[in-house]
């Protein structure tokens, strides 16, 4: 990750602590800031208020194209070298069914890792970090230039952080 | 689901700091203990190993095979193996999308004995065809001869379940392993803390890969449920779709689901029992898990035990020759001993498990484990080798039993599953540390933190 940019890392042990900040923040116009949690909270997550993740559009893709490749490859490959097997239609779609479902979950699968690496990836902001946060800290850290580090600091420390510290 | 999650052992649940502290101090530097069984689970697999190359050098003949016994101890393991993965993604996957809450303690190490499991089982028909190194014409890849391979066979469907089995549980697994590697690199010291910072993949818990993280685990839960569901349908296909009597029944997919489930939570439990215990686990994994597996054990144990009677009754009522022949000689012919081993451990013993004070002692659970196991073990075998010995022509049937070479591999594949194991053990979170700190509330200002 490049160097951070300067702003103010604040951490909390409280969670209703961190929630009032992240609400004070977000009155205060700010969105670029980064909210560190050691494990999923739903009331951060109702204060940083997320859309829905597009992760899943990648699991629909991903799905879909591997049941549609289950089809076409077992069909054309049927077709391709035709034998009769046991008195079966060459295209025997109900077996088929089998092959299309496991390719349908595997590309479903590798598609949802692959939008949970691109999206994560895509969404990472440098920022200031401290080991504590993945223990039992919740972290946040605000992107700001130094004239308005006071106002943040103000609501950072009014809402409870155990600590606030500058990262340059 | 809702009361299974509800707890009857009273203890204080840990803070977040004690349960990345606890969970931190079961990696660590072994002791002499856990390099003497990983020497001797590495002697084991070494015979196993020796016992492969054998038969790979001198051919299937060194295996028991006898005509028309052509699937034995093998096949058998397969089936075995697979079955044995199919508890970890009910608890992993299944039970996550039930919102359970104890399944948050005892998953991870549940998640990875299914993926050391389909490890295992997927050696078997490579060890099974032969000619190993023709592995690969399982697969449908363009040749000389153009010719592609017989979608409408079980045989094919098992390449596609079982790789694919592979692959999704192992990213599920990786997947969940991400935030947790993160809060031990955190805390790690020397070499640890190198490798668990190019495994943590960048991981710092923010909201925006938490966002995406919950996402990509509800989905990859939400396509292992099926998934898992469907992988020992197609197994059991693979007899059912045959008419061999004995193999030939519509019940084989969800009597073979539900057996699978029976012996995956079985292994679990013997498992988590030693598990607990090295890794002073007792405060995570509690009476209450062993008695919610037990019930699990109950479940699936009923219903296997019902698919026993339903098959006896089918071929009484069938009045078809053949069948209650097969079934005749299943309980009665050379084989009764395999039959009623299966019979006993798997539809009787689990009715010990109505008692609650089995279900919450310890060494009682852990002693049903090991019978289950054994009794599944026995299943496999009594529907695969006795049914084939006993087909249609009575001047046809015929009497299989292993050889040695097939025994070495079999106790072969244990050691190999139980060297990933251990290996996995020592070195990653048997614990999940951020799914246990999720069902524990974080403190708040003005209320102190129990």
């Amino acid at each position: 990750m490049s160097k951070p940019p300067g702003g103010l890392l604040a951490a909390y042990r409280h969670v209703d602590a961190a929630t009032r900040a992240i609400r004070g923040l977000k009155d205060l116009g700010y969105k670029d800031f980064t909210v560190y949690t050691p494990a999923p909270n739903h009331e951060v997550n109702a204060a940083v208020g997320h859309r829905v993740s597009p992760v899943r559009l990648w699991t629909l893709v991903g799905g879909l194209t591997g049941c549609v490749t289950g089809f076409a490859m077992t069909l054309w490959m049927s077709y391709d070298w035709p034998i009769v097997v046991g008195g079966k239609p060459l295209g025997s779609v109900i077996p088929y069914v089998v092959i299309a479902f496991e390719l349908t979950v595997l590309f479903g699968a590798a598609a949802t890792i692959a939008g949970l690496l691109f999206h994560a990836w895509r969404n990472a902001r440098p920022a200031g970090y401290d080991p504590r946060f993945t223990d039992d800290m919740i972290g946040i850290f605000v992107p700001c230039p130094v004239e308005r580090r006071p106002a943040v600091q103000e609501i950072l420390r009014s809402a409870g952080a155990e600590e606030v510290r500058v990262e340059t | 689901m809702a009361t299974l999650a509800q707890p009857r052992t009273p203890v204080t649940p840990p803070t977040y700091a004690e349960i990345t502290r606890d969970v931190a101090a079961t990696l660590g530097n072994p002791s002499r203990g856990y390099y003497i069984l990983l020497g001797f689970v590495l002697t084991v697999l070494a015979i196993g190993v020796g016992a492969l190359l054998y038969q790979i050098r001198f051919g299937l003949g060194v295996a028991g095979y006898t005509p028309p016994v052509m699937w034995g101890v093998y096949i058998t393991n397969f089936v075995f193996w697979v079955g044995i993965a199919h508890s970890g993604t009910l608890i992993s996957a299944i039970l996550y999308l039930f919102r359970s809450a104890w399944r948050t303690a005892v998953y991870r190490t549940a998640e990875a004995m299914t993926v050391f499991a389909v490890l295992t089982a997927g050696l078997f028909p490579l060890i099974h065809i032969g000619r190993i190194w023709y592995a690969y014409w399982l697969f449908p890849y363009p040749n000389q001869r153009q010719l592609w391979i017989n979608f409408k066979s079980p045989l094919v469907f098992d390449v596609f379940a079982v790789s694919t089995y592979l692959t999704v549980s192992t990213l599920f697994l990786i997947v969940g392993l991400i935030p947790d590697i993160a809060a031990v690199r955190d805390v790690a010291t020397g070499w640890r803390k190198k490798l668990y910072r190019i495994t943590a993949l960048g991981w710092r818990g923010t909201d925006q890969q938490w966002r995406h993280y919950l996402k990509a685990y509800l989905y990859l839960a939400a396509l292992a449920t099926p998934l898992v569901l469907s992988v020992h349908s197609v197994v059991s296909w693979d007899f059912a779709v045959s008419i061999v009597p004995g193999w030939h029944a519509t019940i084989f997919a969800p009597y073979f689901v539900a057996g699978a489930i029976y012996s995956g939570v079985a292994l679990v439990v013997t498992l988590l029992v030693p598990l607990r215990k090295v890794f002073r686990m007792e405060r995570y994994i509690t009476g209450d898990h062993f008695d919610n597996l037990a019930k699990l054990l109950m479940l699936t144990g009923f219903i296997v035990g019902y698919a026993y009677a339903t098959e006896y009754f089918l071929a009484w009522y069938s009045g078809n020759q053949f069948e209650r022949a097969a079934f005749w000689n299943r309980a009665f012919g050379d084989y009764w001993w395999a039959t009623w081993t299966m019979i006993i451990c798997n539809a009787f013993l689990p009715l010990f498990l109505i008692f609650r004070k089995v279900r919450r002692s310890i060494p009682a659970m852990f002693v049903l484990s090991l019978f289950v196991n054994l009794g599944m073990w026995f299943e496999r075998f009594v529907i695969i080798v006795v049914s084939l010995s006993h087909e249609y022509e009575p001047y046809a049937f015929g009497h299989y039993t292993p050889s040695w070479v097939e025994w070495a591999i079999l106790c072969g594949s244990f050691a190999w599953f139980f060297t990933w194991f251990l290996l996995f053990a020592k070195n990653f979170p048997t614990v999940s540390i951020s799914e246990v700190k999720e069902i524990i509330p974080m403190p708040r200002k003005g209320r102190a933190h129990t």
